[in-house]
């Protein structure tokens, strides 16, 4: 029995003695509960969206403003035409239109029934639905106001239509995540690792002491990890066209050009953990925590941004693959163009650049 | 222009608590197609002198130069043109023998072919191998294989830190002699190691201990200067001989080596007749007692003390 | 000294798959002796020393190690050696005082006899006020020393010793030997492997392993006769160079 204590006591000790497990081991699950009970949410709430009032009357002002009301909806915008609409769903801005016909009010009045239609953006099905019943429910609300003093009930119907993804398959916004995250674990983390082996083995002194040049070595590096991205990104895309039924609206080519970018920019995110990395172990684990985990939180397809809490929607803007994201659907689902998506595109070459340029500079060319 | 010059270097390293010198201020020059050893116990500062002349740490304060190039200044020429062979095991385990010996070379702009006659004698040995991972190598292959990849670019300077560590005598002997082979084409070669046995087999050598150097001569001049005379002895009890001999106030060291226990004496006259004293007042049987020529380690030790 | 064997092998085999790390081995240690285990790299040195540790179970033959059993009292073996190799003896991060409790501790040592021990291996390694000092921070000759103290902290009646001095400078290769001396003088049988050849000759006999087998077993004095060899180093080299396994 005293023997088992003193190798308890033992164990004790060595955990005690290294702090810097110790903080994330007691720390971790703080950060987790708060992070998870406060600011990652399913809940939906201040979704952006627009309305296109044909009518303007009484009535669908009266709705309008219930809805604008409403915790779970944020009126960024009051759109004038289909093709505003339109425009408004390519930019990204919203996820859900509302629209009134013309005559709304008349045609409630006189034939006891009116429609309006709900328009929302299903490359996220599962918010998708949550807005349309959240409209749904505001609207039948109205409704009943209505009918309370009325022999003969109102009906309002709510015409829903599902844009982009109209069978409401969550594979729509699960692939592009997929491909953000397996490209940031194949990038990243193996680049960083492969990068500190060298470092652990006591290789790369030898190659140090040698006309390569360090920049050389790093893209070296990295360049088989980008071939094995690329099968990668064409692995998925097999998958999900053909096993998923994800269809690919938009341009191939640009789709390619985008992940192939985005796979550059999680090299370089590998090559610059690398530098300060000692050990295998500790670059794996940097890049799990620095990357892994707040792609999976923060780029959107988990735990949509806009129902974070301010500060986290900052922190998002930070993390590449919350771009890349967007510029996925976008191009997969939505069938946009280079157009919509330049400035997301000018947002990760500019970060590719910033790393790229950081870790290079910092690339050690001496052991100390 | 000597190959390698070091003036005053200096380095440091803190851990936690404390700073600790680990070169305190390191002069020698090596001399062309010499082989200059560097020799002293692990923890001397052999690494880290090894470490910032192949300009891969920079040393507090100091200078040093190799073939007239700063390790500083001029860190990029120096890596184009030595030899470096670290430590431990630094080649690609999972690598053909013939694979790293093609990565070395290709990285150094040269083919294997180019420079084949300069490592032919090593590679020879290895060559039945070629296919064979690093890795699964014996630790003397290993040694060669490295060799030969630290060679393959015909280096003017070749570095070898403890070469000959953790490798078996027979291997540790072909390899001395591989390195005077070496000598034959005008490399200038330092080597460190902890053997001090293997002193003797360099053309000059700087003993180091603790950072800082104990003496740099050729291993005859560092014997001719261990002025006091050193005796050898032996008896039955070999532990009991060496506690009463040091119990002795006239004895300034007595230290075990192998067969025979080294005496020296604090003066310089001839102790045979106190050591035969020690011997009867012990009771020892089967007593023999010679004047020796003291060896390296004799030396190091002595050096050590003052 | 009594002739008391502390070791006993016979035809002691270890096989790998088809490769035979040890062939039939047969010797025997006496108590109090100080046996040099020698062999170059992969003659099987390594193989055999673990089988007496009671770590690797043979393959076929016998072996007792201080009166017990490798196959059947293995736990019994492992109560009564100490171990200590250069590769690993004790935990960086802890104190010198914390390294010998756990050790004392795990070897069923009373506190009280744990206290006395410790008391007695600071004063002898001349570690007076070292005692709450990390392992790491202590000079490589220091931690052999206090590594070779606390593998006998339990007065076992063998310990086996790994290349207990490599890399170590040769004033304190000495002191290591003195300690060494001191304990065989105590009833502790030493059995050694090394690379220093000279120390080889501090040995009461040697065995040297070629290619799995015993090839020689007498004293440092008697090889060096049978071989017209100067030192052991030459004996050494005599018969390492017909070994044809060398890890090839």
């Amino acid at each position: 029995m005293k023997q088992f204590l003193i190798f308890v006591k033992k164990e004790w000790l060595h955990i005690w003695r290294d702090r810097r497990t110790l903080f994330i081991l007691i720390w971790m699950p703080v950060v987790q509960i708060i992070l998870y009970g406060f600011a990652l949410t399913n809940e939906v709430k201040n979704s952006n969206i627009a309305i296109f009032d044909q009518s303007r009357d009484v009535a669908s002002l009266a709705i309008s403003d219930e809805i604008a009301a409403s915790r779970y909806f944020n009126l960024v915008k009051n759109v004038y035409s289909y093709k505003d609409i339109g425009a408004t769903f390519r930019q990204g801005k919203i996820r859900m239109a509302i629209v009134f016909p013309q005559n709304f009010r008349n045609d409630l009045l006189h034939t006891n029934s009116a429609q309006i239609q709900l328009i929302a953006d299903a490359s996220d099905p599962n918010t998708a639905n949550t807005l349309t019943n959240y409209a749904q429910s505001i609207i039948n609300d109205y409704q009943q106001s209505l009918n309370q003093n009325q022999q003969l009930p109102y009906t309002i119907k709510a015409q829903v239509r599902m844009l982009y993804n109209p069978e409401l398959k969550g594979a729509y916004s699960f692939v592009p995540g997929v491909m953000a995250l397996v490209l940031m674990l194949v990038c990243t983390m193996m680049t960083s690792i492969a990068i500190v082996r060298e470092k652990e083995m006591g290789t790369m002194e030898v190659i140090l002491v040698s006309p390569l040049k360090p920049f050389r070595i790093i893209i070296a590096k990295a360049v088989p990890y980008l071939f094995v991205s690329l099968v990668n990104i064409i692995t998925i895309l097999l998958l999900s066209v053909y096993v998923l039924g994800v269809p690919i609206v938009g341009s191939l080519w640009l789709l390619m050009a985008e992940s192939t970018l985005f796979t550059i920019t999680s090299l370089s995110l590998g090559i610059l953990i690398s530098n300060g990395a000692k050990t295998q172990q500790s670059a794996m684990f940097t890049s799990m925590m620095s990357l892994f985990l707040p792609t999976l939180l923060f780029s959107g397809f988990l735990f949509p941004i806009e129902n974070m809490p301010m500060p986290l929607q900052v922190i998002s803007n930070v993390v590449p693959s919350k771009w890349f994201y967007i510029i996925i659907k976008d191009i997969m689902i939505k069938g946009l163009g280079f157009g919509a998506v330049w400035e997301e595109t000018l947002i990760l070459v500019g970060m590719t650049a910033i790393l790229l340029g950081i870790s290079i500079y910092k690339f050690k060319i001496r052991l100390a | 222009m000597q190959p390698v010059v070091v003036e005053n270097i200096v380095q440091n390293y803190s851990t936690k608590k404390t700073v600790v010198e680990a070169l305190k201020g390191i002069s020698f020059t090596v001399d062309r197609g010499e082989i200059f050893g560097i020799i002293g116990p692990d923890g001397a500062g052999k690494t880290s002198l090894f470490r910032i002349l192949t300009t891969l740490l920079l040393a507090e304060s100091g200078k040093a130069t190799v073939d007239g190039f700063d390790v500083v200044t001029d860190y990029k020429q120096i890596r184009n043109r030595i030899g470096y062979m670290p430590g431990r095991f630094s080649l690609y385990q999972d690598l053909s023998v013939e694979e790293n010996l093609q990565f070395f070379a290709t990285i150094f702009n040269t083919s294997i072919q180019q420079n084949y006659e300069l490592i032919k004698d090593i590679y020879q040995q290895i060559e039945p191998f070629k296919d064979r991972k690093a890795g699964a190598l014996s630790g003397g292959m290993k040694q060669k294989l490295a060799l030969c990849c630290a060679l393959i670019h015909k280096p003017s300077v070749l570095f070898l830190d403890e070469p000959t560590t953790g490798v078996d005598a027979v291997s540790r002997k072909e390899f001395w002699e591989m390195l005077h082979r070496l000598k034959e084409q005008q490399i200038t070669i330092l080597v460190s190691t902890a053997y001090m046995d293997e002193a003797s087999l360099c053309d000059r050598v700087a003993l180091i201990q603790k950072g800082e150097l104990l003496s740099v001569d050729t291993p005859k001049n560092i014997i001719g200067q261990f002025k006091k005379p050193l005796w050898a002895i032996r008896a039955d009890e070999m532990y009991k001989l060496m506690n009463d001999i040091a119990a002795d106030p006239a004895v300034e060291s007595c230290y075990p080596f192998g067969q025979y226990h080294h005496v020296v004496f604090k003066t310089q006259e001839k102790r045979r007749q106190t050591l035969e004293e020690i011997a009867k007042g012990g009771d020892h049987a089967n007593v023999e007692i010679k004047p020796i020529e003291p060896n390296i380690e004799d030396c190091f030790m002595a050096l050590m003390k003052d | 000294m009594q002739s008391e064997k502390v070791i006993t092998a016979h035809e002691l085999t270890k096989r790998f798959g088809d490769f035979v790390a040890v062939n039939k081995i047969t010797f025997d240690v006496e108590k109090g002796e100080i046996f040099g285990f020698l062999g170059a790299n992969g003659a099987g040195k390594t193989t055999a020393m673990r089988m007496l540790c009671g770590l690797l179970l043979p393959t076929s033959g016998q072996a007792t190690v201080a009166g017990f059993d490798v196959y059947k009292q293995n736990e019994q073996i492992k109560k009564n050696i100490g171990y200590m190799s250069q590769k690993f003896s004790l935990y960086e991060d802890l104190t010198v005082s914390e390294n010998i409790r756990f050790y004392g501790g795990i070897y069923g040592l009373s506190d009280a006899h744990i206290k006395e021990k410790s008391a007695l291996l600071v004063k002898q390694l001349h570690l007076d006020g070292q005692e709450k000092t990390l392992v790491r921070a202590l000079p490589l000759g220091w931690k052999q020393k206090l590594a070779f103290s606390i593998a006998i902290v339990h007065d076992p009646a063998i310990v086996f010793l790994d290349e207990p001095t490599g890399g170590v400078d040769p004033v304190t290769r000495r002191e290591f030997w003195g300690l060494i001396y001191e304990a065989s003088a105590r009833g502790i049988t030493i059995f050694v492997t090394t690379h220093y050849m000279d120390e080889a000759e501090y040995c009461n006999r040697v065995s040297i392993m070629v290619d799995g087998r015993i090839d020689a077993l007498d004293t440092p004095a008697n090889l060096m006769k049978d071989y017209s060899a100067a030192s052991m180093d030459e004996v050494f080299l005599q018969l390492a160079r017909k070994a044809v396994r060398s890890g090839d």
